[in-house]
């Protein structure tokens, strides 16, 4: 079976090199803003610690957590639905839109939706679903998936914008001015806000002592979905909980200064009751969580807060773009929350990466994210995953490392034949030599340098 | 004091001055040297492609070569924390642990173990300190961009005694190189790019040296030099620290 494969995708975002540059700029420029938003607060790496044991607490708890939500958000009048995939997720939702005969759906920004594909369930059954966040609407007017969870059309370029709001909206060709393009998508939102009957939603957090849902936005689109429509779904990963509301303040810090090097997002809202005449639901998705929770080495991979820090800071997601990583969430976090789903599909993604670890070091909750892409390599050969041509090539090393006469033997021959017949590797099959040169080969090895020494005292 | 050195594989292949250098400096420094002649590899290309479990011999052998002494230096952050991370056994785990916690890093046993801060080197040169990933935010040899910490730097504070050697400013001055293991092949074009992000940093502010403390980082950043022509060259900390 033919599947994406990582390399391959990133070798083709690096045929247009100024792309890149560019790319990695904009990137680059988010992470600093995230460095100096953090060193505004002298208790950073003490609120990261924080809001990690939180996290931790409510893995350890989560099925205790969960019900005292589910109870508690009832209470408030909330239908609180349970889905273990996402097919169910999806078939959850579709009936709820049956339900109250819609056929218009506005919908804020939900990676869980983009996760299980709801956009692609719903056109199908003949759904209207606009998405209302000003990237997503972007990225799904050109039909494509994210490519980044905070930042979703960050690979557009304002004219490329222009160009596709000129096809789409009308807006007259070659005007790519931001603010006018701005205006001119919220005009065209703002009919659908005003028709749309449902209102889909993320969650940042659910807060389990309350029953109530915090949805963070910057552009007040979950808002004005929510108070126009008559019925508001919102939709969940289950380890979005958090214990109670003095713990919000910790994540709410972190999580803008993380993601944009904002103290905070525009609108944090809160959703605790449906107003009177409206419906609230809330899905509670699984889609392998339970899985995940049970291994000690990839478990905390569930305490991501979606903030995309890991994104901005690696040099791989920089400069391979987020679709590379053919997964809805792209990036170090997606890397090790792709193979989880399907290891076979995303086999190549922990290996996109150099394992610099400044993942690791960005992320607000303390992933240890480097550390699991090592250990999802191993899983990933385990299961027999690997390309055959690299399981030969390993064994081979293997053979050539494991033993030292076998290790000195085989070095002098590879630099004799590197020195005197140096076209056997300056060639287009040598991924090393296209766009570099091999090193010199020396005289002689130290292990030689060193015996040498030693007889002649 | 029993001192053993550890030569990664490639410097022992492609970079023996670097392995020459790490010797005739801590000779220099009045110590007394054993070089285990049967090394061969730390296991870490095994590993880091996801067959830790191929590594086996390599631990094996490691574990042979470098039993029973109170110090192991190695001119490399990534190998020196590759087995800090990873040394695993068969057999006696007592020993397998005493090896891991007695292995350091050059500069880091320079600073730390030493307490060496000033040698009379001499380098009259502007040099650009690459900063291994491994070294760095693995074995913490420098404070990491990412954290809200206060700054320091082994390897800076040594280069820094240096004399006639300037060290430069970069735009970014921890970014991976993108070497990556065999990252380096299987994803090339994004590791060339990000190796030439770091030359032109390098090179942009008047970088006439990149010194680092691993030559997988330079051997990679070197091919790229060497391909775009320039005159800016690499040289490994230890042949720095060694020139008096």
């Amino acid at each position: 079976m033919h599947t994406k494969d990582h390399a391959a995708l990133a070798d083709k975002f690096n045929h247009d090199e100024d792309r890149v540059d560019w790319h990695d700029k904009t990137l680059w420029f988010i992470r600093e803003k995230r460095d100096k938003a953090a060193w505004q607060l002298p208790e950073w790496e003490q609120l990261r610690e924080l809001a990690s044991q939180i996290k931790n607490n409510v893995l350890d708890n989560l099925h205790a957590y969960l019900l005292l939500f589910e109870k508690n958000a009832q209470q408030n009048g909330i239908t609180v639905h349970w889905a273990a995939d996402a097919e169910e997720h999806n078939r959850i939702v579709y009936s709820i839109i049956q339900k109250h005969n819609a056929t218009k759906i506005v919908k804020s920004k939900s990676m869980l939706t983009e996760e299980c594909h709801l956009n692609e369930y719903l056109l199908k059954r003949g759904i209207d679903v606009v998405d209302t966040d000003l990237g997503e609407r972007i990225v799904q007017l050109a039909d494509e998936p994210p490519s980044h969870i905070v930042l979703p059309c960050i690979h557009w370029k304002k004219e490329e914008i222009g160009e596709l709001f000129h096809q789409h909206l009308g807006t007259p060709k070659g005007n790519s001015d931001p603010q006018f393009l701005t205006a001119a998508a919220r005009e065209h939102l703002r009919e659908k806000f005003l028709t749309g009957k449902i209102a889909i939603t993320g969650v940042n957090f659910a807060v389990a002592e309350t029953g109530e849902i915090v949805v963070c936005t910057n552009e007040g689109n979950a808002d004005l979905g929510v108070q126009l429509a008559d019925v508001h779904v919102a939709c969940m990963g289950i380890e979005k909980i958090i214990p109670s509301r003095k713990h919000l303040g910790i994540f709410l810090r972190l999580l803008t200064r993380s993601a944009t090097g904002q103290p905070i997002t525009t609108y944090s809202s809160h959703f605790r009751r449906p107003r009177p005449g409206q419906a609230m639901h809330i899905v509670l998705v699984d889609n392998g969580r339970s899985e995940r929770l049970k291994s000690d080495d990839f478990r905390s991979a569930l305490k991501c807060i979606r903030c995309g820090a890991c994104m901005n800071t690696c040099p791989v997601y920089r400069r391979s773009g987020g679709h590379s990583y053919h997964y809805a969430i792209a990036g170090p976090i997606g890397s090790i929350l792709a193979p989880g789903l399907d290891m076979k599909k995303y086999a190549d993604l922990p290996f996109a990466s150099t394992l610099c670890g400044s993942c690791t070091n960005v992320c607000p909750v303390k992933i240890d994210i480097h550390d699991q892409l090592y250990k999802w390599r191993q899983e990933i050969v385990k299961q027999g995953y690997a390309p055959a041509s690299k399981k030969i090539g390993m064994r081979v090393m293997t053979v050539v490392l494991s033993n030292s006469f076998v290790y000195k033997t085989a070095g002098s021959i590879g630099r004799w034949l590197l020195k005197y017949m140096p076209a056997l590797v300056n060639n287009k099959f040598n991924p090393w030599y296209k766009q570099r040169e091999m090193p010199a080969v020396p005289e002689e090895s130290f292990h030689a340098w060193y015996r040498k020494r030693k007889k002649n005292g | 004091m029993k001192i053993a050195l550890f030569v990664p594989c490639y410097v022992d292949q492609f970079y023996p001055q670097v392995a020459i250098a790490t010797l005739q400096l801590l000779e220099k420094v009045g110590l007394d040297v054993s070089f285990p002649e049967n090394q061969t590899c730390c296991g870490q290309p095994m590993a880091n492609s996801g067959f830790e479990h191929l590594a086996k011999g390599c631990n094996d052998n490691f574990i042979d070569n470098f039993s029973g002494y109170d110090y192991v230096v190695c001119p490399s952050g990534s190998c020196t924390l590759h087995i800090k991370d990873h040394l695993q056994t068969s057999g006696d785990d007592a020993e397998t642990k005493k090896i891991r916690n007695s292995l350091y890093e050059l500069t880091e046993f320079l600073v730390d173990v030493l307490n060496i801060t000033k040698l009379s080197a001499q380098f009259h040169h502007k040099v650009g300190l690459h900063q291994s990933c491994h070294g760095q935010r693995g074995l913490k040899i420098s404070q990491m961009s990412e954290l809200v910490a206060a700054p320091f730097s082994k390897t800076e504070r040594l280069l820094s005694s240096v004399n006639g050697l300037e060290l430069v400013t970069l735009s970014r001055k921890d970014e991976c190189c993108g070497f990556g293991g065999t990252f380096c092949v299987a994803e090339e074009a994004v590791s060339v790019k990000m190796g030439k992000d770091r030359v032109h940093d390098h090179v942009h502010h008047g970088a006439e040296y990149i010194t680092g403390n691993d030559m997988s980082c330079l051997m990679h950043l070197e091919g790229i030099l060497r391909r775009e022509k320039s005159t800016t060259k690499v040289v490994h900390i230890a042949e720095i620290l060694n020139s008096f």
